[in-house]
């Protein structure tokens, strides 16, 4: 699978955007984790803007960063948008309610509450009729999204806006599913090299396990949410030399994705 | 698209499990709604509720994953022969080659639910409570992949209403692009109390069996089901399907959370990428089965984009006053009942749709009748603006 990298989006603890976490990414400054702060989008009519939640407000804020930094209208991309548990704040006032003698729901939290809530807000915001998907694959999430855009890339030769995004649940559900914090990526790919591609991608199937280094603190992160698995991609990227990342991917086995710089 | 042969279907809705069962009540336009009794849900509503769902348990090594979502699974796989085809095709391609691609809405969001009422007084959830195996999204084509030993590429699709329709292009992008030789694909939803309390919280809910097309419908009755697909490459086929996967369309709304464009551009947009994907023109489809989930927006929507593609007069019905609305999985049996009018030659009606609304303009069947089709299309839309037409063919 092959494809160029022409725009990056990222949030996370301690790294505000893809342009300032650079340095950090590559290892060339120390990490340091710092709550998660996700910029209100404004992209969104104020009566919507009201009704996201931090999932919807993390997936709009790293696509859109990834979107301007390839210089390319959002309207135009088809997208991949992938997540493990979508928005855990949400599900958890839903089944609070439903355990309560009321069981009244508030129609917005029903609606927020499907899996393609952030893809069908990022309609809204961007007006993209093109083709939207909304996966799930547990902690390999990242890993099939990443998969699925560029298998999409290659039959339909267009490029494609992938979304990662993960957020945490409150107790109790965060004892049985612990994610750390909040934690977004995007990626626009695009079939060939454009004047703003960045580098190049080109990512196989590999039977063994993800063996390789980050940087301290970033190693940790990685573990902390599905879509924090793809900093092995973007310390990769960082990076001004070619460099082999490896991300996880089902059963135990990983994606191996050489990024050149372009 | 490359065509991709149907060597395998299973179905499971509350008219019943199997295709024979199905076929008997789509004949007999009988519905398999009731009025609901489901847990402890007290709503003014019918629901289709799967038969034999609560008496099926999963032994062990898959116990953690025993919910309702994954019992229907298991009861689609154990349906119509499903289980054996995918094993049969495992020992041809292979158990890496086979993707798993699936559809749920609400996976097995039931088993929270009854976690949460069970907490203790720490406000903890109860120790037999298996996050991945039941509640997360992916539960349901982890289970399924690996009670079948399949180890290819496996996701799960969550698009709302769409889902397992969806599910149909991501498994032909994934075989065309030599990622796997051959895939499963379907979807499972099951009723619990997030969709029954949330449709209800929306006004969507009919408290009579929901009337798509009528004059004075009023709603949606929600259900759960099962369906699975096994698609292959023709020429690689183990034995000869009588029917095709030939088009798949995709679109946005870029409208509305929950609402529907009003003129259906989305869905008119889905409908002619799949034309344009299988190469047929729009005059020679033969029936197209709705999304028609009986809200007064879905229909009146649908129709505005159905008679922009294909006029007022290709035979369309939607079979949702019989199977109810099953959500993640509508799309999925809905793409099999779409088969079974191709392989039967009927046009199947809906049921319990009296009057016909008269603003809407398709040629909505309110009786079946005989027909020889060439090919058939299916809708699915749903929440977030996500929409999926289907178009099936009978083999040459």
């Amino acid at each position: 699978m092959r494809a160029w990298v022409e725009g990056i989006g990222l949030i996370g603890p301690g790294l505000r955007g893809w342009r300032d976490s650079r340095a950090v990414l590559a290892g060339h400054e120390p990490y340091v984790a710092q709550p998660v702060t996700v910029p209100a989008s404004d992209w969104l009519p104020p009566a919507e803007r009201r009704r996201t939640g931090l999932a919807v407000r993390l997936a709009l804020a790293v696509g859109r960063e990834a979107c301007e930094h390839a210089h390319r209208d959002p309207r135009t991309l088809a997208t991949v948008f992938t997540s493990s548990g979508g928005d855990g704040d949400n599900q958890h006032v839903i089944c609070e309610s439903l355990a309560s003698a009321t069981r009244e729901l508030s129609p917005t939290r029903f609606h927020n509450s499907v899996h393609n809530a952030p893809a069908g807000y990022w309609g809204v915001a961007t007006g993209s009729m093109e083709n939207s998907t909304t996966l799930c694959a547990y902690d390999w999430s990242f890993g099939a999204g990443l998969v699925e855009a560029l298998t999409w890339l290659g039959q339909e030769q267009q490029p494609i806006l992938l979304i990662a995004y993960d957020t945490p649940y409150p107790e109790p559900m965060h004892a049985v599913r612990p994610l750390v914090a909040a934690f977004g990526v995007a990626f626009v790919f695009t079939p060939g090299a454009t004047g703003h591609s960045v580098a190049t991608l080109e990512v196989d199937l590999s039977p063994d396990a993800p063996t390789g280094s980050l940087p301290a603190g970033l190693d940790v992160l990685c573990g902390s949410a599905p879509s924090a698995r793809s900093l092995p991609m973007l310390h990769a990227l960082a990076r001004a030399a070619a460099t082999t990342a490896q991300v996880e991917y089902l059963d135990g086995r990983s994606l191996i994705a050489l990024c050149t710089p372009c | 698209m490359e065509p991709l042969a149907l060597t395998a279907c299973s179905i499971v809705t509350c008219l019943g499990a199997g295709r024979a069962a199905n076929l008997d009540a789509l004949r007999a336009r009988r519905s398999g709604l009731a009025p609901c009794t489901f847990e402890t849900v007290r709503l003014d509503t019918f629901v289709g509720e799967v038969a034999g769902v609560d008496q099926t348990h999963l032994a062990a090594p898959w116990d953690d994953y025993d919910c309702r979502n994954n019992r229907l699974a298991r009861l689609g796989l154990d349906t119509d022969g499903m289980a054996d085809a995918v094993l049969g095709a495992r020992d041809r391609y292979g158990a890496d080659r086979i993707g798993v691609f699936l559809g749920t809405s609400t996976s097995g969001i039931l088993e929270t639910e009854l976690a949460y009422r069970a907490r203790d007084a720490d406000g903890r959830l109860p120790p037999g409570f298996h996050y991945a195996q039941t509640h997360n999204t992916f539960s349901l084509a982890d289970y399924v992949r690996r009670s079948l030993g399949l180890s290819g590429p496996a996701v799960v699709v969550s698009a709302a209403c769409a889902s397992s329709a969806k599910v149909f292009g991501n498994a032909a992008r994934a075989v065309a692009a030599g990622r796997c030789d051959a895939a499963l694909v379907g979807g499972v939803d099951s009723l619990c109390l997030t969709t029954l309390y949330g449709f209800h919280s929306l006004g969507l809910l009919s408290p009579r069996p929901c009337r798509p097309y009528d004059a004075s419908r009023d709603g949606i009755s929600l259900s759960e089901a099962a369906g699975f697909v096994l698609l292959e490459k023709p020429d690689r086929a183990h034995a000869a399907a009588r029917v095709h996967l030939l088009g798949v369309g995709e679109s946005s709304d870029a409208h509305h959370m929950s609402t529907p464009h009003p003129q259906g551009l989305g869905a008119r947009m889905a409908m002619e990428r799949a034309l344009a994907s299988a190469g047929v023109h729009a005059d020679a489809v033969g029936y197209i089965n709705l999304h028609g989930t009986a809200s007064k927006s879905n229909d009146s929507s649908e129709d505005a984009a159905v008679t922009a593609v294909f006029g007022t007069t290709t035979p369309c019905s939607s079979t949702k006053g019989l199977t109810g609305h099953a959500l993640g999985a509508a799309g999925v049996i809905e793409a099999i009942i779409a088969t079974i009018a191709l392989e039967e030659r009927f046009l199947p009606a809906g049921t319990s749709t009296e009057i016909r609304d008269p603003a809407l303009l398709a040629d909505y069947l309110l009786t079946s009748r005989p027909a020889a089709l060439r090919y058939a299309m299916s809708n699915s839309f749903g929440f977030g603006g996500a929409n999926c037409a289907l178009l099936f063919g009978l083999a040459h």
